[in-house]
C-alpha cells in the first residue's frame, strides 16, 4: 500500500505529462496544418507532371532506346527499397506502419530469390531494420535537421537514387511512405519509382504537340524530375502524416493521463479517509481506555 | 479576349502566379521564344533564364532554373523547378546556384560535361541580368 505521500508524487508527475502531451499534441496540430498546406501546394506541379510525362510516354514508350529510366534495365533482380520514416518518436504506429509493409515485401523479394538493397530516410526507419536487415542497408539520409522538407530534400534523395541507378546497382526503386488520409488514418504505401510506372489510362495526348529540342530529349529530362516529383510528394505525406500520427497519439495520452488522474485521485482520498478512521478509531478506543 | 492567355507558373512549392497574358517569353531549353495567343501545342524544356509575362496588368519577370513549358492553345503552363520573381533574386542565391552548377559540371562526365556547363555560363548570364 502506497503511502499518501507515495500517491501525491504520483499524480503531481502524472499531471506534468499530461501537460507535456497536451502541449506536443498541440504542436502537432499546427504543424499538421503547415503540412497539410505545403502538401497542396506541391499538387498542382505533381499534377501537370504526371499528365505531360504520361502523354510523351505514351508516344515514346514503347519506341526503341527509349530511356532506361522509363523501361528499365531489362532485369528485375536488384531491388531498391527506400524507407522513408520520421525523425522523432512519440508518433504512435506511424514508423512501425511504414517499417511492417517494408519488411513484409522484403520477405516476398527474398523468397523469390531476389537481391534487396534499403536505402532509408528518416532515423526512426533505420534503427527498426538495423536489427534485422543490417547488412542489407546501403545508404542513410538524415533529414534531423530539416524542419520543413523542401523540393531541395527530394532532389537530392533522387539524385542520389538515379546515381545508383545509373551505376547499375538496382533494376527497380520502391519508396515507402504513409500517405496522409486523415488525423487518425495513415495509410502505408509502397510506390514503385523506377522504372517509372505511368496511368495506362492516358491513352495518347488529347493535343499533338511539337517538343523541343526532341520528345526523347524532352522525356529524357522529365523522367529524372518526374522520380524527384515523387519523392517529394511521397515526403509532404509523410510529414503531413507524422504530425497527424502523433497528434492522434498524445490525443490518446493525454487522454490516458486524465483517467490515471482520476483513478489515482480516488485512491488517494480513499488511503486519506483509511487514515483518518484509522486515527480517530485510535482515539475513540484510546478515551474507552481510561 | 481572344488574344489573351492563360499563364500558370508553379514549381514543386508554390504556384507562383497565374495570371491573362498578352505575351509570355520563355528561355526554351533551344533558344528564347514567344508565345502569344493560338500558338502551336508546344512542350519544350528549359534552360535557366527569365521568364516575362506581359498582361493587362503590367509586366511580370521571374528567374526560373530549370523545368518544362507546356504550351497549349489558350494556356501556358511553366513547371520550374525553381522560380522566384526577377526582383527578389539576389546575388547569394545565384552565387549559391552557380556554385552548385559548377560543382555538377565538375563531377559531369563525358556528354554530360557540354549541357553542364552550359547550365553554368546561362546561370552566370542569369545573374548579370537579374542582379544589374
Amino acid at each position: 500500500m502506497p503511502s499518501l505521500k507515495d500517491l501525491k508524487n504520483r499524480i503531481e508527475s502524472v499531471k506534468s505529462t499530461r501537460k507535456i502531451t497536451k502541449a506536443m499534441q498541440m504542436v502537432a496540430a499546427a504543424k499538421l496544418r503547415r503540412s497539410q498546406e505545403a502538401a497542396e501546394a506541391a499538387r498542382p506541379y505533381a499534377e501537370r507532371m504526371k499528365a505531360v510525362t504520361g502523354g510523351l510516354a505514351a508516344s515514346v514508350g514503347t519506341a526503341e532506346g527509349a530511356p532506361r529510366l522509363l523501361s528499365g534495365t531489362g532485369a528485375d533482380q536488384v531491388h531498391l527499397l527506400v524507407v522513408m520514416t520520421s525523425e522523432r518518436g512519440l508518433c504512435g504506429g506511424f514508423n512501425s506502419s511504414i517499417v511492417r509493409l517494408a519488411r513484409a515485401r522484403i520477405g516476398t523479394l527474398l523468397a523469390e530469390g531476389k537481391t534487396v538493397k534499403l536505402l532509408t530516410v528518416g532515423k526512426k526507419g533505420r534503427e527498426q531494420l538495423k536489427r534485422d536487415h543490417k547488412d542489407r542497408i546501403i545508404a542513410h539520409i538524415d533529414l534531423g535537421a530539416v524542419k520543413q522538407v523542401g523540393y531541395a530534400n527530394a532532389a537530392g534523395i533522387a539524385a542520389d537514387v538515379l546515381g545508383r541507378f545509373d551505376a547499375g546497382e538496382f533494376d527497380v526503386a520502391t519508396i515507402f511512405f504513409n500517405r496522409f488520409q486523415s488525423v487518425i488514418s495513415q495509410v502505408p504505401t509502397a510506390q514503385q519509382v523506377v522504372p517509372a510506372v505511368l496511368d495506362a489510362a492516358g491513352e495518347g495526348p488529347d493535343t499533338l504537340y511539337d517538343y523541343e529540342p526532341s520528345e526523347g530529349a524532352v522525356l529524357e529530362d522529365l523522367l529524372p524530375r518526374g522520380v524527384a516529383t515523387h519523392i517529394f510528394t511521397a515526403l509532404l505525406e509523410n510529414a503531413a502524416s507524422e504530425q497527424g500520427a502523433r497528434m492522434s497519439a498524445m490525443d490518446n495520452a493525454t487522454r490516458n493521463a486524465g483517467d490515471m488522474i482520476d483513478k489515482l485521485t480516488i485512491r488517494f482520498n480513499r488511503s486519506r479517509q483509511a487514515v483518518i478512521t484509522n486515527e480517530l478509531i485510535e482515539i475513540i478506543s484510546g478515551a474507552e481506555a481510561l | 479576349m481572344a488574344d489573351t492567355i492563360q499563364f500558370d507558373l508553379v514549381s514543386p512549392e508554390c504556384c507562383l502566379a497565374s495570371v491573362r497574358a498578352d505575351s509570355v517569353q520563355i528561355p526554351g531549353a533551344d533558344g528564347d521564344m514567344t508565345v502569344l495567343a493560338e500558338h502551336a501545342p508546344t512542350i519544350t524544356t528549359l534552360r535557366p533564364g527569365v521568364v516575362r509575362v506581359e498582361g493587362p496588368e503590367g509586366t511580370m519577370q521571374f528567374a526560373v532554373t530549370g523545368g518544362f513549358a507546356d504550351v497549349a492553345g489558350a494556356a501556358t503552363t511553366l513547371l520550374a523547378e525553381r522560380a522566384m520573381p526577377l526582383s527578389e533574386v539576389t546575388a547569394e542565391v545565384m552565387a549559391d546556384l552557380i556554385a552548385r552548377a559548377e560543382a555538377r559540371r565538375d563531377a559531369a562526365k563525358g556528354t554530360a560535361i557540354d549541357d553542364a556547363a552550359k547550365q553554368v555560363a546561362d546561370l552566370i548570364t542569369l545573374r548579370e541580368r537579374a542582379v544589374e
